[in-house]
């Protein structure tokens, strides 16, 4: 009697646990169409033919893999990759260098105004770039005759980045004390106690700030659009997909094959360092 | 310098210790040093050119005339532009933001349900919120474009409307929000991480107490996660302030008048509805050269960003802390 309902309940919590199963990952399956479908019908479109890219057909009948060496050859794309890999990688290597010895000063140095100084890192994180646009416009135009170019967008960053800077602050900040007081009493100043024991163990959260830097600077429209949309030589990815459509104006499957060009890297990279980016993201919002 | 302290400073300090304390200090400044630079030269040197320039005539080549409050009331009374944007960011605030707290927390809740493949769906959700938003928006413009849009052809063929979404003034800001819930990546791993927090026992508790899966999200999950729902909802309305790259490129890519092809693109496309407040600033500063009243625009902007920021600061004390 008591072993029947013993097992009674146990097949009843079995099956409320398989119920619970099924519908926790149809909901699952049903919420990967939303964000995977956009991506599926972007690459369908990007390698349909150009007279049944005019059409509503939603797969393609022929393969069209030509596509993206057409859009790779168009005169100026190998130029928007160049500037768009300089902006990005000089960028991040510029940002990520001045910005650590600010984060471990901020974390690790007692001083007076470093509250002042911290709120200060915040508010130009949250700060809009927009805000303070057209007079840094006119400095690096007028005065320093550096419009249509990238360099009013990569100089900036060889003198730290709010964002780089509390982010590796939030990371600092988990390495006990003990670490960098036992490198000092060994006799190290602090610069070769960061170089030495600081960034080795920094080493995760180093990556995380760099990967999001680059991002950042690959994503850019705005900077682009504003220091180099005067002259095509200086345009990156981001600005040129936007003329690339305007130049295709009814050629959808060549302006998704471009937009395709376009997410590959980033998503290539993202494969590679998973880890340390969503280690970042958490860093941002979650810890301290 | 008041008595008291200069008997305790210098003289009593001995001539080591100062000399110590200089050594200390000249280090901190010289690890801050380049943000010190930094800030100055590309934070407070142009926000206070702004705050100057907003009482200024200036088209960027005659030298600039005091005007007073000029500036100030065009944009307020006269500008076509300032108020549609501002009335879309309120939207934009209220709609978006909210829908994409609350299917950021419901991705993120998922996730920590599934058992099967959790890390396979992770990626799946997050991938999007890696997309680059001009990239982005153009893969949703032509999803959703009326004429060969793939979106449509189903909604068609399952006997359902076929709104003209970036289109149509009504549905622009709604396609908008579409395209901001499919990168949900940034709030799914926030919350995922934060609902993984939760202690554990709080939860036995509740449903020893006999709660049901609402009265624990509700009394359990919903308490230890507030503050991560703060700082989402803060957080996007600064990024919704600044909102500028989507809408841009949608009005533009909808609309068909991309530079190059000879006409200026009049912001906002469709009817203004697309129109936000760094959009204003670049069509002030960039396209009518009327410095002043982009400098007042981007003033109001500032202030409203960093209203929400010390709301932030002040209830996120956690931002500020450090070790002593």
């Amino acid at each position: 009697m008591t072993r029947t309902m013993k097992m009674s309940r146990t097949s009843q919590t079995l099956s409320r646990g398989a119920l619970h199963w099924i519908a926790v990952h149809a909901l699952a399956v049903a919420a990967s169409l939303f964000f995977v479908l956009p991506f599926l019908f972007v690459f369908l479109t990007a390698v349909m033919s150009d007279d049944q890219a005019l059409t509503r057909d939603l797969w393609p009948r022929t393969w069209e893999w030509g596509n993206f060496g057409t859009v790779w050859e168009t005169p100026g794309f190998l130029t928007w990759w160049r500037n768009t890999l300089l902006y990005a990688g000089l960028g991040t290597v510029l940002a990520v260098c001045s910005s650590l010895p600010v984060a471990y000063a901020l974390a690790k140095f007692r001083f007076r105004g470093r509250n002042v100084m911290m709120m200060v890192v915040i508010a130009a994180m949250m700060l809009p770039p927009q805000v303070i646009i057209v007079p840094m416009y006119l400095f690096w135009a007028k005065q320093l005759d550096l419009a249509g170019t990238l360099w009013p967008l990569i100089i900036p960053f060889a003198f730290g980045n709010a964002f780089t800077i509390f982010l590796l602050r939030q990371f600092l900040l988990t390495i006990p004390k003990e670490y960098t007081e036992a490198a000092r009493i060994d006799g190290c100043g602090e610069l070769r106690t960061l170089l030495r024991v600081v960034v080795p163990m920094a080493k995760p959260a180093i990556a995380a700030s760099a990967l999001f830097h680059f991002f950042y600077c690959w994503n850019d429209y705005f900077g682009p659009q504003i220091y180099a949309s005067e002259n095509p030589g200086a345009w990156t990815l981001s600005y040129g997909l936007e003329s690339f459509k305007g130049a295709h104006q009814t050629d959808w499957n060549l302006t998704m094959a471009a937009t395709v060009l376009v997410m590959a890297p980033v998503i290539v990279v993202f494969f590679f360092a998973q880890k340390a980016f969503v280690e970042g993201v958490t860093l941002t919002g979650v810890k301290g | 310098m008041s008595p008291v302290a200069s008997t305790v400073t210098p003289a009593a300090v001995p001539p080591q210790l100062r000399a110590k304390r200089r050594k200390s200090a000249l280090r901190t400044l010289g690890f801050l040093s380049p943000w010190l630079i930094g800030f100055s030269v590309f934070f407070a040197y142009p926000l206070i050119a702004t705050v100057y320039f907003s009482f200024m005539k200036y088209d960027g080549f005659a030298d600039p005339t005091w005007v007073g409050l000029r500036n100030w009331k065009y944009v307020f009374q006269d500008s076509p532009f300032f108020w549609p944007a501002l009335t879309n960011t309120a939207w934009l605030i209220l709609v978006m933001v909210t829908l994409r707290v609350a299917f950021g927390l419901g991705i993120g809740l998922l996730i920590t349900k599934i058992k099967t493949g959790a890390g396979v769906f992770r990626t799946l959700f997050y991938l999007p919120y890696l997309a680059p938003p001009v990239a982005a928006t153009m893969a949703f413009v032509f999803l959703l474009n009326p004429g060969t849009g793939p979106t449509n052809t189903i909604l068609a063929k399952l006997g359902l409307g076929t709104p003209d979404w970036f289109n149509d003034a009504a549905w622009s800001k709604p396609s908008l929000t579409l395209l901001a819930l499919w990168g949900i990546g940034d709030l799914m791993v926030i919350f995922m991480a934060s609902l993984l927090d939760v202690p554990k026992e709080q939860y036995e508790a509740a449903e020893l107490d006999g709660a049901n899966a609402w009265h624990r999200f509700r009394y359990v999950t919903l308490p230890n996660i507030s503050p991560i729902v703060l700082f989402a909802v803060i957080t996007g309305m600064i990024a919704t302030m600044q909102y500028y790259t989507e809408p841009l490129v949608a009005g533009k890519v909808a609309s068909g008048v991309i530079g190059g092809s000879g006409q200026q693109f009049e912001p906002g496309y469709p009817d203004k509805s697309t129109l936000t407040m760094p959009q204003v600033i670049y069509n002030l500063g960039f396209q009518r050269f009327d410095t002043g009243a982009a400098c007042v625009v981007a003033l109001v902007l500032f202030t409203l960003a960093m209203v929400c920021t010390g709301i932030l600061m002040r209830r996120r004390s956690g931002f500020m802390s450090a070790e002593d």
